[in-house]
Parts: structure tokens; C-alpha cells; sequence
């Protein structure tokens, strides 16, 4: 296991906890918990082979967390002094105090054991040990290498790193410290027909992970063969053919799908928005409480599963930010709403002893919120079926890879995404690339329709660096695991004729 | 230590440098949150961070690093590491496309002494006070209300000393029904929660509701849509974004044409002005440049620059693009800053109102969500309505569709073809107020409002 941040184990943790819990129970806090952050980012980003920024940051700071009389009270600050830690003890027990007559409902959370733990998520190597230099002249060699090829006009690559260290301790005794690391290396080629005045662009399909800088050299991704794949493939999709909109069957690879889970089974199963707590912002869910065991979110082949213990994954953590030990569970299963992501809060409503593990605050500057599980589509358990299975099952279809536009409506009904790449299939076979698709549908209907799922050897762990929700904003990164899956009769617009 | 202080000490410490400019931000915010009719997340915060761009002469011309921390500054050594990551960054980083030198300062700045503004939960005072009232009424509440001041203070070593307080305050209000078949929203922006009647802005919303007390069904199609001043806000802030210079002339934007950029192709034959102004009363913003990053039309090295009135369309015309300066000089153009806010103008005084009053058949809208880019060749974005879509026949609402549409449609194709434009009010965006809270925009009729598929979202 890495080794904990020097920096951040040396502040005065335990310092900090005392001071601010202690003052919080001495005000009549029932529940009080302090969570110290130390949050560093790096972004390196070039243009045409030429870095246009490189920006390191290092963000700081205390919060404390109390419920006075059933209501909530938050209070944060930059300054990492006791003093300092009492007094925001102080503010967030105010910040009860004032807002307790506009309460109406008085908070209960869920029981979980006392847990004193150290955490490191798993990565070789620390991207903040490796010299900017070494990130610089990477990103500059494969820039150079897009732009060599015919047909590349412009280039934009870049690579953001994250360490968040978290310290968290509240009034039953739990302490933990958590160190995770997370990379997102990206790159897009653009090709320019100033004639027909028209471009086109295309991205990496890499995922950002939960690992370090041996993400960039050859672990977990083949860069490489990426490199000189797109130029051609840029070069095809600029001269194909415009799709004929309507129904298709398609099969989706995980570089496409994992957003399509992200946002109809991801953000639909979390137990908060269910309930209505982000309805005026984020949205709500069409997968309610009362559906719970009933609802046919799709065929039989669907199993969907939240974590937040997948190795590598974005959302994976030992403790959360109510100091609970992480889990795995079911989601969909069998095609049902099984369950859903929750905090200590939702637990109870649910019936259930324990929380499954889904707080998180993204900054030391904002409030735990229930967020998301690396919500992941299991594969076929009992056959290995390939992409190229899937492919041969359909006679008239496309082949979708990589995402690009996304939106879904607030309760997660109507979605649209398009893609990198579209692959006419026909017969069965790949039949050359397909420009202005997108494709349309209604969640149930949409995973109604799923009648194959690929097997293990297709899965594959994507995700996202910048999933946002709540009031005020905040951003988590979240990994979505899925097999190649094929659906039938799913609605295809050509995107020209939308906007014509 | 004080901003002053550390502003000072931090230019000290980068003397030996070719050039540098400190960023020192101190942000105070305190929100309510309520959802079922009761608060649930409430707080406070206190935030600051410095941010040192350091300047250097390397080979080839001048590089540039970025380094912020919002770690307390209490010893003048943590100012020096600062200078020296950011030192260090830059060398790494290589010659700068963008290097210029550094704008000499402009003015003197009054206010520059002067400490960081801080608000408190206690901005909600008479506004609590109303929302007890609001949430104890027969419709389920929902929403968020904010309150942020943000003190920054730019010196760099060309000699600019600037201080600013940017004020920004908004509200939402989501009522629903108690069976929650109906929906509705309204929202506010504000600079100090002085002007915001919350007992006021639920009874908007409940006038809505009772609209949605009869219900129709319509199929996907082309409508004629009126779009209130939210929704317009929410898709001219996508073209906003899409105005930077240097994709436009390289050929990968919207914006680009056969030769070049699109500047000087009419949209529209109205008079439509799309314009960022500092000096926007109740909508102003820093009158002088900040920025920590680089990138399409804005550069690290035009901090201090003085910020200006940009009109990116003007009299129905595309008339600026952002260039940074070293844009502008490398294209022989005019440096053209981004802004912080967003007027729509040229149209009449006509009120929403007044102009349902006038539509023989069409949809009135209430806002727009996730709004994505589509196709960034004709600036197609997707998206969906939301919290109320109302028929109007004869000048009058006779019912809510009981359903939302998915939307495929450009903001450039909104000002194409808007056929009328009403009178220009301070308006929330309901989507991308986090990011672009400061907006004032017309209602807009748009004959032909692509609306793709029904969904069923409430």
C-alpha cells in the first residue's frame, strides 16, 4: 500500500477533532463529525503539440457537521487551528440554532460501528512525484504523433491528477484517514474541411481511474495502439456517411454504455433524489420508493450493482463521509429495482440498520450529500459472449463507441447520447462508419430492450472525473463497469436533420 | 496575513522573475436548502486561496506557471515556495504561446486597503422569515437560496493593485402539488436578498400550478414557443461560450466561416444585441481582468487588463469573438476580454404576458435543463423542458401538457428565426446559474422550436 501524504499526516488531526467535537457536545450537539481535507490537483494541458497551461492547486480546509435537536448544522474554514475548529463548531451549531423553526423534520440516521482505520486506494506510482517535464514532453510526443498524420489539423491533449487526502472523526469514536488517487489523460484530433466548412473531431476512449502515473505508461491502457488507430479512423469518419434516422439495433460498447448507466440507472437509484431532496436542481427519479421490488427496470438480463470497493474505480473509498465501511450491493437484479444508494440518513427510511456507504463531500467546503456508487452492469455469468457475438446477432444495426453528448430529463425518463464512433453493422458484420447519430429512448423501454449482455472478457471500468449535483455544486468522480450489450429497435436520429 | 500583505510579499519573492501576478480570493457564503417543505442542508462557509503566476524568460521567449493554494498564510516562507513551484511549473511548461507583457496598471484603486467582505446565515433574516410562511402553505417546496461574497485582490509586477467584491445572491423556488402531478419554478438573482419577496415568487409559482389544473397532451413537433427570459438565458450562454476567437478562425466552431470567422454575418434583421458589460447596473462585474488559467481567448498574461462592454452580436450582426491580446496580435485583431454577465437586447417592451396575449396557438415554456452540445459545427444543442410547459390558444393558457419535450434546436437558429422579441428583465438561468448567475434577457418567440420526443419527467 502507498504511503499517506507526509503533509497531510502531519496536521494536527487529532488536535483538530478534539477541539471541535468537544465544543460542539458542549453545546448540545447529539451528533457531531469534523472532516479535514487536503485536496491536490494538477492539470497539464497542451494545444498543437504547445502547452497552453500547467496549473498545480492545493486546497485545505475544516468542516464540521452537527445535529442540535434533530436539525443539521454545517460550518467550514480555510484555517487549521483548534481554535479555529471550535469556532466553526460554534458556527455550524448557530447555523442549527437559526434554522431549526423552518425544520420541519427532525433527522435520524443509522447505526454503524466504531471504525479507527487507515486507507489507500490502489496505484503505483504518485503522479505528483513524477517531474511536470516528464508530463510535458509525454503529451508533446503524442501530439506530435496525431499531428504527423494526413488529415489531423489540431490536437488538444492534457492530463488532470487529483490526491485527496480525508481525515474524518465524529463523537462515537471513529477516525479514519483516506488517501486516493485519480487521473484523467485525455486527447482529441480534429480534422478541417475549410471547403466544405465543416470538422470533425475525435477523442481517446480511455477512461479517467483511480490509478497513478503508471496509467500514462502502459498499465491499464494501450496508448500506443490508441495513437495510431485514431488518425484513420478520423479520417474514415470525416468521409461516411450521414445515418438514415430510425429504428436500430445496437450494440453499445462499455466506452458508450457506461454513461448510458451513469445517467438512467446511476443517478435514478439514488435514494435522495428519489425521495425528492433534488428535486428543484439535479432532478428527481421515475424509480420511486413505493417500486421498490416491483419495478421491471428492464429484461431479465440486467444486473446492476452499486460499490464502492472496485479496485481502480473512481468512487471507491474504505470509509465514507459518515464514517461508513464501504460495500458492494444490487441495485437491479433480474431486471427489478432491487435497491438503493444511501447515506446514514436514508437508511432508516428504508428500514434498513446500516447505511451502504454513499456520503461524500467534494470539497472541505461542502456538505456531505448522498453520491454515487461505482454503479456498474454485470457481465453474462454464465457465457463469455463476445463483442463479435453480439455483432453477428444483428442484421441491421450499429456498433456505438465512446461517448461524447449526453442529457437525460430530471426524473430520468428521456435520454440522448451520441458517440465517437458508429459502426453500420450489417449481416452481422462491420460495414464502415456512420456520421450524426444519436440515439433516443425511455429508460425502461431502453434496458427493456437489452436481450444480450456481453461476458467478463468484454467488461470494462469507464467513468467520469465531473459528475455534479447538489446546491451548492459539487463534483464527484464516479467508475461505471459494463460488458459490451446489444439492444433491439432503439431509436436513432440523424442529428443534421434535428438541426435543420 | 492580511491580502495586502500577501500580495506584496509574494511580488517581492518574484522580483528575479521576468514578470508575476498574485490572486488573492477570500469567499464567504452562506445557503439554505429545503426540499418536502422542510430545510435539509444548511451552511456557511469561509474560503480563501492564493494563486501565483509566475513569469519566466526561457529559451525560445517567456513561460508561464500556475501554482494556488487555499492553505492559511500565516509565514512569509509559504509565499516564497509559492513563487517558486510556480517558478518551476514554468520552466517545465516551456515557451508560452500567449506571453505577453503584462498590462500596466490603469488606474488606482480606492478601495484597495479596504478588507474582504463576509456575509452570514443572518443575510436571510426577512427572507426566512417569508419562507417559514412559504413552507408552512398547502404546496410542497423545494429549492436553494445563496449568498456569496467574493473579495479578490490582483497585484502584479507591473504595478496593478485592483480590488473587487463580486456580490452573488440567487434564489429557486420549486413548488409542487401534493399528489406532485404538477410542477413549477421560479428564480431570482440577487445582490443582497434586500429585493427578493419569497412570499411573492410562490405565488408566481402557484399561478402556475393552477394553469396546470387542466391538462393536454402533445405529440413531438415543431411550435411556435414562447421562450421566457430563464430558458432564452440558458441557450445565449452556450453561444457565449462559443464565441472565442481562435477555434472560430481555425475552422472547428460554429463561429467559423469559409475564409475565416463569421463576424459580420447577419442573424437576424431584428435589432438583437447579445453583450457581457462590467458596468451593467445590478449586474456588474470586475471591471479589470483576472484569470488563473490560459486557454482560448483568455490568457494568463492579460491580468490586469482592463475589462470593456463586448458586444459578440450587435444589431442582429455577429460583431467580436474573444481574442486574448496575444490572439489578437497573432490575428490581427482587437483584444476582446470575456465578461461575467449577458444582455440580450433590441427587442420591445412588450412582457411575456402581453406576448401570450398575442399567440394564436403556441407553447409557453418556463425554463430549460441539461442543455448539452450536440453538434458543435451548427451549435445544435439537446435538451429538455422543464416545471411546466403551458398551451397557449387565443392569447390565453388553457392547459399544461402533461409531459416535458426533449428539444434539439441552435441558439443561433433561435435568433435567426425569432420572430419577436419582448422587453429585456434581470432573469436567473436556471441551468447554468452556477456558473453564470448574472443574465437579462427578452422573452423570445420562436416560430419553428424543435421539440424531438415527449418525456415523461414531471
Amino acid at each position: 500500500m502507498p504511503d499517506l501524504d507526509p503533509v497531510f499526516a502531519g496536521l494536527p488531526l487529532t488536535a483538530l477533532a478534539d477541539a471541535a467535537l468537544s465544543r460542539a457536545r458542549d453545546l448540545g450537539a447529539q451528533h457531531a463529525d469534523l472532516r479535514v481535507e487536503r485536496i491536490v490537483t494538477q492539470s497539464v494541458d497542451l494545444r498543437d503539440g504547445r502547452v497552453t497551461g500547467v496549473a498545480d492547486d492545493v486546497t485545505v480546509g475544516l468542516a464540521v457537521r452537527v445535529i442540535v435537536d434533530g436539525v443539521w448544522g454545517f460550518a467550514s474554514h480555510g484555517d487549521l487551528t483548534p481554535s479555529r475548529a471550535a469556532a466553526t463548531a460554534e458556527r455550524a451549531v448557530a447555523v442549527a440554532r437559526t434554522l431549526a423553526p423552518v425544520a420541519v423534520e427532525r433527522v435520524e440516521r443509522a447505526d454503524e460501528p466504531v471504525h479507527v482505520a487507515e486507507w489507500v486506494s490502489a496505484y503505483d506510482v504518485d503522479p505528483f512525484t513524477v517531474p511536470t517535464r516528464e508530463k510535458v514532453e509525454l503529451l508533446t510526443e503524442w501530439s506530435h504523433r496525431l499531428l504527423a498524420s494526413d488529415g489531423v489539423d489540431h490536437v488538444q491533449a492534457g492530463v488532470a491528477q487529483v490526491r485527496e487526502n480525508k481525515f474524518y472523526a465524529d463523537l462515537t469514536g471513529t477516525r479514519t484517514t483516506q488517501q486516493r488517487v485519480r487521473i484523467s489523460p485525455t486527447f482529441t484530433a480534429t480534422s478541417v474541411d475549410r471547403g466544405a466548412g465543416a470538422f470533425e473531431t475525435m477523442s481517446t476512449l480511455a477512461p479517467p481511474v483511480g490509478r497513478g502515473w503508471e496509467y500514462l505508461t502502459g498499465t491499464g491502457w494501450d496508448w500506443d495502439a490508441e495513437l495510431a488507430q485514431v488518425p484513420e479512423l478520423l479520417a474514415e469518419k470525416t468521409k461516411s456517411p450521414s445515418v438514415q434516422a430510425g429504428p436500430y439495433d445496437l450494440v453499445i460498447d462499455p466506452t458508450n454504455l457506461w454513461l448510458t448507466i451513469h445517467e438512467s440507472v446511476g443517478h435514478a437509484t439514488e435514494y435522495d433524489r428519489a425521495i425528492g431532496y433534488e428535486a428543484a436542481y439535479a432532478g428527481s427519479s421515475f424509480a420511486t420508493p413505493d417500486l421498490l421490488g416491483t419495478l421491471r427496470y428492464g429484461s431479465e438480463h440486467m444486473h446492476v450493482t452499486g460499490d464502492r470497493t472496485q479496485p481502480h474505480g473512481l468512487a471507491t473509498v474504505g470509509y465514507d463521509d459518515d464514517g461508513v465501511a464501504t460495500s458492494t450491493f444490487d441495485l437491479v437484479r433480474d431486471g427489478v429495482l432491487v435497491g438503493y444508494q444511501l447515506d446514514r440518513t436514508f437508511a432508516p427510511r428504508l428500514g434498513l440498520e446500516r447505511s451502504n456507504g454513499c456520503a461524500f463531500a467534494d470539497s472541505p467546503h461542502h456538505v456531505p450529500i448522498q453520491r454515487m456508487a461505482n454503479v456498474s452492469l454485470q457481465p453474462d455469468p454464465v457465457r463469455d459472449t463476445s463483442t463479435a457475438e453480439l455483432i453477428a446477432g444483428v442484421e441491421r444495426g450499429i456498433y456505438v463507441v465512446g461517448d461524447k453528448s449526453w442529457s437525460i430529463d430530471m426524473q430520468r425518463y428521456n435520454f440522448q447520447f451520441t458517440g465517437q464512433r458508429f459502426f453500420r453493422i450489417e449481416n452481422g458484420e462491420l460495414a464502415g462508419q456512420l456520421r450524426d447519430v444519436a440515439y433516443q429512448a425511455t429508460t425502461t423501454d431502453f434496458w427493456g430492450s437489452l436481450d444480450a449482455v456481453g461476458g467478463p472478457s468484454t467488461w470494462v471500468l469507464h467513468g467520469a472525473m465531473n459528475c455534479g449535483k447538489a446546491q451548492p455544486g459539487q463534483v464527484a468522480a464516479v467508475s461505471h463497469g459494463c460488458p459490451s450489450a446489444r439492444f433491439r429497435g432503439v431509436a436513432v436520429l440523424n442529428t443534421q436533420e434535428e438541426g435543420s | 496575513m492580511r491580502p495586502q500583505e500577501i500580495v506584496e510579499r509574494t511580488l517581492a519573492a518574484a522580483a528575479h522573475l521576468h514578470g508575476c501576478a498574485v490572486v488573492v480570493q477570500e469567499s464567504s457564503e452562506a445557503v439554505l436548502r429545503w426540499a418536502n417543505s422542510t430545510m435539509t442542508t444548511n451552511g456557511h462557509t469561509t474560503s480563501g486561496r492564493v494563486t501565483v503566476i509566475a513569469m519566466v524568460a526561457v529559451e525560445g521567449g517567456t513561460a508561464a506557471g500556475v501554482v494556488s493554494s487555499s492553505v492559511a498564510v500565516t509565514d512569509p516562507a509559504q509565499l516564497a515556495d509559492l513563487v517558486r513551484a510556480a517558478e518551476a511549473s514554468a520552466r517545465d511548461a516551456g515557451p508560452a504561446q500567449d506571453a505577453m507583457p503584462l498590462p500596466d496598471p490603469s488606474e488606482t484603486d480606492p478601495t484597495w486597503d479596504d478588507p474582504a467582505a463576509e456575509t452570514s446565515i443572518g443575510v436571510y433574516g426577512t427572507f426566512a422569515e417569508g419562507l417559514a410562511e412559504v413552507l408552512a402553505g398547502p404546496q410542497r417546496q423545494y429549492g436553494f437560496a445563496s449568498h456569496e461574497l467574493a473579495t479578490t485582490w490582483l497585484g502584479t509586477s507591473a504595478g496593478v493593485r485592483r480590488r473587487w467584491v463580486q456580490p452573488t445572491g440567487s434564489v429557486e423556488l420549486n413548488a409542487k402539488t401534493p399528489d406532485l402531478s404538477g410542477s413549477a419554478w421560479v428564480g431570482a438573482s440577487t445582490a443582497d436578498f434586500t429585493d427578493v419577496d419569497v412570499v411573492d415568487l410562490a405565488a408566481q409559482a402557484a399561478r402556475r400550478l393552477d394553469w396546470g389544473k387542466r391538462k393536454v397532451t402533445l405529440p413531438a413537433g415543431r411550435y411556435e414557443t414562447l421562450l421566457p427570459p430563464s430558458a432564452v438565458s440558458d441557450l445565449m450562454i452556450y453561444l457565449a461560450w462559443s464565441m472565442e476567437g481562435r477555434p472560430a478562425q481555425e475552422g472547428r466552431s460554429a463561429l467559423s466561416g469559409p475564409d475565416g470567422t463569421r463576424v459580420g454575418e447577419r442573424l437576424t434583421g431584428l435589432p438583437l444585441t447579445l453583450a457581457c458589460d462590467p458596468a451593467a447596473p445590478g449586474l456588474a462585474y470586475e471591471p479589470f481582468l483576472t484569470t488563473t488559467r490560459s486557454g482560448d481567448g483568455v490568457s494568463v498574461f492579460d491580468n490586469g487588463a482592463p475589462t470593456r462592454r463586448v458586444d459578440w452580436v450587435r444589431e442582429g450582426v455577429i460583431a467580436e469573438l474573444g481574442w486574448s491580446r496575444a490572439e489578437a496580435a497573432e490575428f490581427g485583431t482587437t483584444f476582446t476580454p470575456p465578461g461575467d454577465n449577458l444582455l440580450l437586447t433590441g427587442g420591445s417592451d412588450a412582457s411575456l404576458e402581453e406576448m401570450a396575449g398575442r399567440t394564436g396557438r403556441g407553447l409557453l415554456l418556463t425554463c430549460l435543463w441539461y442543455i448539452r452540445l450536440v453538434d458543435p459545427a451548427s451549435l445544435l444543442l439537446t435538451g429538455l423542458t422543464r416545471d411546466g410547459v403551458y398551451l397557449v390558444e387565443d392569447g390565453e393558457v388553457v392547459g399544461e401538457v402533461d409531459h416535458n419535450f426533449r428539444f434539439n434546436h441552435s441558439p443561433l437558429d433561435v435568433l435567426r428565426s425569432a420572430t419577436e422579441v419582448g422587453a429585456t428583465e434581470r432573469t436567473l438561468p436556471r441551468e447554468w446559474k452556477d456558473w453564470f448567475t448574472r443574465a437579462a434577457m427578452p422573452p423570445v418567440r420562436v416560430p419553428d422550436f424543435t421539440m424531438s420526443s415527449v418525456s415523461l419527467g414531471r
